[in-house]
């Protein structure tokens, strides 16, 4: 299964996020990562895939505008990133929620900085209705510290929503949670992108957890990092985890292994 | 599933039934402990003066010193010539520390948040600070006289670092997720320093600054011991020099107060402005939950 049987199947939706020939390179000589292309589509749902250490999350902060590429291009909703940007949302493995804030104020916090304090506050009903929206309702004043992993989480994935952005970049969003409460908080994830349209982009060490939400998994391998390939995921929207038993998922899962087997462990 | 095992099989006998050993003492009260050790030390110390074993010109006895205590106690109570002695000594311990503080922050904001403080000034306060630091304090009285000036400056400059280093590792506190959220969010550099990196640091900035409280009085006590003035050093200098030793004690345990309460005066601001990190022991900060 390819990218082009992907595209002819009418996934044609406007590109999102355009990446052409972006490089990193750290010193003189470390190539982090080489000419990677890529297209995300608006509304769609990509990961990529690797072990430590292949590059995946520098390309994520590259996206971000967290770094800049050493070279290449990285276009998002046909204008260049050069640095933060008010339409990405972003997650990562730790909730990062701060201790002296509520949990209303930490969701709050993007606007607060990027808008000011009368900003959030006039934005105060929209976090409530977020943390509605992830079943956190009547945790407004509560702290982070009387939170639990999958609470904290949730709470983060509000934030990471209050800017009403376009495209989310994940960075192993759920991978310190317990395995229960990930496939769980995956699924919320997937409802929410659907819900919104939201475009997406998730780094993950989980094979499972790249092909039930994917509709593109990118393989990357290490030294130099670069995408090995890119498979197009087959199965109906939405997805549930019933389908991880189907045995086209099992053929998805062994064909990435064997890519990260051949390419990524070496 | 729990019908079916035969529960014989797994349990034990009662004989081989362990019980997780709990020492005597941490059954009882706190106080009861920390009473029983007090009437232990002032036994000993009673025991070792009045058998002659230590001549009471070098180590009086506890009861004497008791006395004293009291002595010096009305002494201050009723506004003697005592009072304005600790008077003169407490404002050279708050204003040592009022200028401890503003320098503090100020080299410790420069060190912990610029790269040219961190590369240039940094080395420049560790070199200083192995200095020993007393015996500066000819110089200060050089510089500002015999009166309350070179005891504050003295004070000052010996409770300084702990507040700098407290308030430059504070500002590095801050986790690199935390970081990479707020660039991610577009904060500016003054966002980061006031929203992340002040509010992260504020546990490590206060165990400098409890360091800082405590040593503040040493450094007022060391400069009128060094440089004279009219404060309680001197009442013990002269108390010493007399052989007058429960006069000496009773002294420091004045001047502990004094101690004692600019701890609790910063405890109480910890407790009050670090909220979020509220542990029952004020001496050692609790290392912060993680939030995820």
């Amino acid at each position: 299964m390819t990218l082009a049987t992907a595209e002819a199947a009418g996934h044609l939706a406007r590109p999102v996020y355009e990446l052409s020939r972006v490089s990193k390179v750290y010193g003189e000589s470390v190539v982090a990562l080489e000419s990677v292309d890529l297209t995300l589509r608006q509304g769609e749902f990509h990961a990529v895939i690797g072990s430590s250490g292949c590059g995946k999350s520098t390309l994520l902060k590259i996206m971000a505008g967290l770094t800049p590429p050493s070279t290449g291009r990285v276009m998002l909703a046909g204008t260049p990133v050069l640095g933060a940007r008010a339409d990405i949302g972003m997650m990562f493995q730790q909730a990062t929620l701060f201790p002296w804030r509520t949990t209303l104020q930490n969701i709050l916090l993007p606007i607060e900085v990027r808008e000011g304090r009368a900003a959030a506050e006039a934005a105060a009903p929209r976090a409530k209705s977020l943390l509605e929206l992830v079943g956190l309702k009547g945790f407004e004043a509560t702290y982070p510290s009387q939170l639990s992993g999958g609470m904290a989480q949730r709470a983060a994935i509000c934030r990471m929503l209050i800017s009403e952005p376009n495209v989310l970049l994940l960075d192993e969003p759920f991978s310190a949670l317990d395995e229960i409460t990930r496939d769980f908080m995956n699924m919320e994830l997937q409802r929410i992108c659907r819900e919104r349209n939201a475009s997406a982009f998730l780094v993950t060490h989980s094979i499972a957890e790249a092909v039930i939400l994917s509709d593109i998994v990118h393989v990357m391998s290490a030294r130099p990092g670069r995408v090995v390939r890119s498979i197009a995921i087959d199965l109906p929207r939405p997805r549930t985890l019933e389908m991880t038993t189907l045995p086209q998922f099992g053929a998805y899962v062994g064909e990435i292994r064997g890519l990260l087997d051949k390419g990524a462990f070496l | 599933m729990s019908d079916v095992v035969d529960k014989s099989a797994v349990s034990m006998p009662a004989d081989t039934v362990w019980a997780e050993k709990v020492s005597f003492t941490s059954k009882l009260p706190r106080w009861i402990s920390m009473l029983g050790l007090l009437v232990l030390f002032l036994g000993l110390w009673q025991g070792v003066t009045s058998s002659g074993i230590v001549s009471p010109l070098i180590l009086p006895t506890p009861a004497e010193t008791i006395r004293d205590i009291g002595f010096v106690g009305r002494n201050l109570s009723s506004g003697d010539y005592m009072l304005p002695a600790f008077w003169v000594t407490a404002s050279e311990v708050v204003w040592g520390f009022v200028v401890a503080l503003t320098i503090g922050v100020t080299l410790g904001i420069l060190v912990g948040e610029t790269s040219f403080g961190e590369r240039a000034v940094m080395p420049y306060i560790v070199a200083i600070d192995t200095m020993p630091k007393l015996a500066f304090a000819p110089l200060f009285v050089a510089w500002l006289g015999f009166g309350i000036m070179s005891k504050v400056a003295l004070a000052a400059f010996i409770s300084v670092f702990p507040i700098i280093v407290g308030t430059a590792a504070g500002l590095h506190a801050a986790d690199e997720n935390a970081r990479m959220l707020f660039k991610s969010i577009g904060a500016s550099r003054l966002q980061t320093l006031v929203k992340l990196k002040i509010p992260t640091g504020l546990p490590q900035f206060f165990t400098g600054l409890k360091i800082a409280a405590i040593s503040v009085v040493s450094g007022a006590i060391a400069g009128e011991f060094l440089g004279g003035g009219a404060g309680f050093g001197e009442l013990i200098r002269v108390a010493a020099s007399q052989l007058d030793t429960p006069r000496v004690f009773s002294l420091i345990i004045y001047l502990s107060l004094l101690g004692l309460a600019m701890f609790g005066l910063v405890s109480w601001l910890q407790y009050r402005f670090v909220f979020w990190q509220r542990s029952r022991n004020s001496i050692t900060t609790k290392t912060p939950r993680p939030a995820a």
